[in-house]
């Protein structure tokens, strides 16, 4: 027989939760749920939406009656449970309907605040909470003409709206100086009331309630200071507290909210409980990222699976008024120890005030052009270091200046429909913007899948994503969550690495397994990335797994668009000596190599190679004493150098030898994506080491080291890491760089955003200022390089992985 | 296309045995009329598709197998193994071939399935 699962409250917090179990463990319960109002579940924030009458109520029902029945589930609605008997472990309702539960999920939510004034009870007086308020609301702009919103916070002015918007003479009250005062700081809060003003509302601002007047139903609002206020209507709408009683009155432990730890648990271990009614870590939540987050990890331990955990949300708000663009998230308020960045034309109704601590963003005040809003708050979340783009953070994301559009001062919206976004697929401005309304599109992955508009380089993501908030309006969701590794899975690139070097996985159906993995085998996403962090984690110990990568890295060449393959030997530091030179004519000759190239890395390229013919050439250019130049993988690719002091007058060091002894260490090295290196002679650097993943630019003193730069997608100059001595030294800052980036890039991050995401001082104390930690991962890396540093085309000329080069029958 | 096909037993060759194709990856029968990938999933299924991507043609034989799809190498295209189909939103097919094993020797005929063009 199956476990009992009850859930008490039939709202976005414990629905959401047995979503999240039946997609787990579908089989696993009988699952009866309790509802105190007649309805079945519906979409509470959208309540604004429905009073304003741009939504009616059919429209924001979640889970309408059918979807029980189809799941199984018992449903009470309109039956308050009254008891809970924690010893026989059964609830009862107020009409005497009894429930017997193994597990028990209490989400009772909050019930508005009223404030305790004489005259609270009357007729007229409500809170804002649910759809018999809004019923109450709307039955009342029919017959009355004037109400009084007491609390101008997001949920008082979202009703003030509606009712305004239905026909009535609203006033809100508020005691605090400012609107919104949780979400907002001083200057938005003024735009905000003047915005509201010119739509009709008024305002009392520092008004204090006093006693709320009439004889049969509500009159009017008297105010501390004398005022009375005309009133048929006056909704309360000064904050939420945690519906607690039936947990209290049951003998849970509850101080504001139910006290629950990180896995969802109350005090009582077969109770759960999450939603509003919940403290966790000493916090209440009333908006709706944190419920949805807590659920998730409720449902995965109500599955038995035990590896989720809460721990705490951080959030950001939206006003859902139409036509008022206002966003806020984090701490926006600052402290003693924060800065802040600040734009405000009051004029044009714009203001924007990101709060930093230590070049992070700790929060973030928008009001007017809310259109980075999710860009702000994704750098909040991956604590970003922002110290390269401070002076045009509040400019907003567009002016960062993506490749190829170089200098975009008008905004997305300016552009004519024939401008090209996506250059790599020809996708104009005017296809994207009718896909995504024809298609309903909401999301940049739709966006990519229907136009392949962004899908290729990606550099033209922040254009296609402003289209996206353009063209959607206040429905283009600015929540962004958590990013999986793939749609195979929920769990991010850290998570997943965390796991695999934490509870030893060492194969790739163990992390399949382990982490729940959706998908039989994964995707052509995952498993490349989970071949690497395998690799990384357990050198010398996993098992390459060929299938798992893409073509290139199978074959050990670069797949053409015809179907042939390019082959590039590695030419040392780029320095090369008359007999190879002739040995590489030969074999060109040889086999009728279509076109020879000389690449930007100062290599030889053989293009127009078949498959077939691969380990013959191979053979030939391994007697000759070539080794493959991995121009294929995402590896360490080549080292570019000048001549140096050997010849050039200007030359400080031996910057050829240096190449070469950085690339007889490095050469093998899978990496998160392509690595790219040069040494430059002297700082005229003319081999471009400042857009090289690992730069060296000698000087007289020694050598200096420069990281993260690419001269690719996005141009972006290295940043200067340290100055050393000695060739040695080089050698070991460069060995402990790549294998801090190996071990914690996300796969296919180029070091060129990496150091932007963790920031430059992270990379300095790991490999700079802590000289022992950098002296270990450099020992990691030498480590690791025993087992690459084995020439892959040597063993293939010699007849590994036959298979892959010739074909399984001919016919004809 | 003639309405009613004939298939004669003569349109099945041997091709190879299982174990010649790698286990979520496949190998190409070449032929004058266009190549053949034949691949293997992870649970030994065979599935055989003409070997170019209805997108710019990329050789499907190359792609990272997963599930019951191909990617293509090119552009990444999806192609469903079952179907032949491109993975939607993205448009298109590449013919479907009949092929089976019998005592680990894997057959393959050469008169494609009905209902794709690109045969």
């Amino acid at each position: 027989m199956n476990e009992k699962l009850v859930v008490i409250g039939n709202g976005m917090a414990g629905i959401r939760a047995v979503e999240e179990l039946l997609k787990l463990a579908p089989e696993k319960y009988d699952i009866t749920v309790f509802g105190a109002e007649p309805h079945p579940n519906y979409n509470r924030i959208l309540l604004s939406p429905v009073l304003t009458g741009e939504k009616q109520f059919s429209e924001i029902v979640s889970n309408d009656d059918a979807w029980y029945v189809e799941h199984g589930i018992t449903l009470h609605k309109g039956k308050t449970v009254t008891e809970i008997n924690r010893k026989q472990r059964y609830v009862k309702a107020a009409d005497g309907t009894t429930a017997a539960y193994d597990r028990l999920l209490i989400a009772t939510g909050s019930n508005p605040f009223m404030l305790p004034v004489p005259g609270k009870d009357l007729p007229g007086v409500i809170g804002f909470r649910d759809f018999a308020d809004i019923e109450t609301m709307l039955q009342a702009a029919k017959e009355y003409r004037h109400a009084v919103v007491i609390g101008g916070g997001l949920l008082g002015l979202e009703a003030a709206n509606g009712l305004m918007k239905q026909g009535m003479k609203v006033t809100v009250v508020h005691l605090p100086e400012v609107l919104m005062e949780r979400q907002l700081d001083t200057p938005a809060a003024k735009m905000l009331k003047k915005s509201l003003e010119d739509r009709g509302l008024e305002f009392v601002l520092q008004g204090v309630t006093e006693e709320i007047i009439g004889k049969k139903r509500v009159q009017g609002v008297r105010l501390k200071d004398g005022r009375e206020l005309t009133a048929d209507l006056v909704v309360m709408a000064v904050g939420i507290r945690p519906n607690i009683e039936l947990a209290k009155k049951s003998g849970i432990y509850c101080e504001r909210g139910i006290v629950v730890n990180d896995t969802m648990q109350s005090y009582d271990p077969s109770i759960y409980a999450v939603g509003e009614c919940v403290q966790h870590r000493g916090q209440t939540y009333g908006l709706v990222a944190p419920l949805f987050e807590q659920a998730k990890v409720c449902a995965n331990h109500l599955a038995h699976f035990g590896i989720a955990r809460y721990e705490g949300s951080i959030t950001s708000t939206k006003l859902k008024v139409t036509g008022i663009d206002l966003f806020s998230a984090g701490n926006f308020s600052g402290g003693p120890d924060t800065e802040e960045i600040v734009l405000q034309d009051a004029g044009a109704g714009m203001y924007k005030k990101v709060v930093l601590k230590d070049n992070r963003i700790q929060g973030a005040v928008m009001y007017g052009d809310t259109m980075d809003g999710a860009w702000y708050f994704q750098l909040m979340r991956d604590g970003t270091d922002v110290s390269g783009l401070r002076d045009k953070l509040l400019f907003g994301q567009a002016h960062l200046g993506d490749a190829g559009h170089g200098d975009i001062k008008s905004r997305v919206v300016a552009m004519a429909d024939s401008t090209e976004i996506c250059g790599c697929n020809g996708v104009c401005k005017g296809t994207i913007v009718k896909t995504i309304v024809d298609k309903k599109l909401f999301t940049l992955e739709e966006v990519r899948a229907h136009t392949k508009a962004s899908s290729s380089c990606g550099s033209c993501t922040g254009l296609v994503e402003n289209l996206l908030a353009a063209t959607l309006g206040g429905d283009y969701s600015t929540t962004p969550k958590k990013k999986p590794l793939c749609p195979c899975t929920e769990h991010t690139h850290d998570e997943v690495r965390l796991a695999i070097r934490n509870q030893s996985l060492k194969t790739m159906l163990s992390v399949f397994k382990t982490l729940e993995w959706t998908t039989p085998d994964g995707c052509n996403k995952c498993r490349p990335a989970l071949n690497f962090y395998l690799l990384v984690a357990w050198p010398g110990e996993y098992v390459d797994d060929n299938q798992s990568r893409f073509i290139n890295e199978r074959v050990h060449a670069n797949i053409q668009k015809d179907g042939t393959y390019s082959v590039i030997p590695r030419i040392w530091g780029g320095e090369t000596t008359p007999g190879e030179l002739r040995a590489l004519a030969e074999i060109a000759e040889k086999y009728e190599v279509p076109t020879v190239h000389i690449t930007g890395g100062q290599r030889i390229d053989f293009l127009g190679i078949k498959k077939e013919t691969l380990p013959l050439i191979w053979g030939d250019l391994t007697k000759a004493g070539f080794v493959s130049g991995h121009a294929y993988g995402k590896a360490m690719r080549t080292v570019k150098t000048c001549v140096g002091k050997n010849w050039c007058r200007f030359g400080t060091q031996d910057s050829t030898t240096m190449g070469i002894g950085l690339e007889k260490m490095t050469w093998g090295t899978w990496t998160p994506h392509k690595f790219k290196l040069a040494v430059s002679g002297c700082p005229r650097n003319c081999a471009e080491a400042t857009i090289k993943d690992f730069g060296v630019v000698c000087v007289d003193s020694g050598y200096e080291l420069h990281v993260g730069g690419n001269g690719g997608v996005k141009v972006r100059a290295t940043d200067f890491l340290c100055a050393v001595k000695t060739p040695e030294e080089v050698l070991e800052y460069c060995a402990a760089f790549l294998q801090v980036y190996r071990e914690e890039a996300h796969y296919l991050e180029r070091t060129a955003p990496w150091v932007e995401r963790i920031g430059l001082a992270y990379i300095k104390k790991r490999v700079v200022e802590d000289a022992e930690s950098r002296k270990q991962a450099a020992e990691r890396y030498r480590t690791s390089q025993r087992y690459s540093q084995i020439d892959p085309w040597a063993e293939r000329a010699k007849g590994l992985d036959k298979h892959e080069f010739i074909p399984l029958k001919l016919v004809g | 296309m003639s309405a009613v096909k004939m298939k004669t037993q003569n349109d099945w060759i041997e091709i190879g045995t299982l174990d010649d194709i790698p286990r979520q990856g496949a190998r190409v029968v070449k032929r004058v009329d266009g190549d053949i990938a034949v691949f293997r999933t992870l649970d030994d299924t065979l599935f055989a598709l003409r070997d170019r991507c209805p997108h710019k043609g990329g050789q499907l034989s190359q792609g990272i197998v997963y599930g019951n799809k191909v990617a293509c190498p090119l552009h990444d295209w999806k192609i469903s193994l079952d179907t032949g189909m491109a993975v939607a939103p993205d448009e298109g097919c590449a013919a479907r071939f009949p092929v089976r094993v019998e005592s680990g020797k894997v057959f393959l005929s050469l008169t494609p399935d009905d209902g794709c063009p690109n045969s």
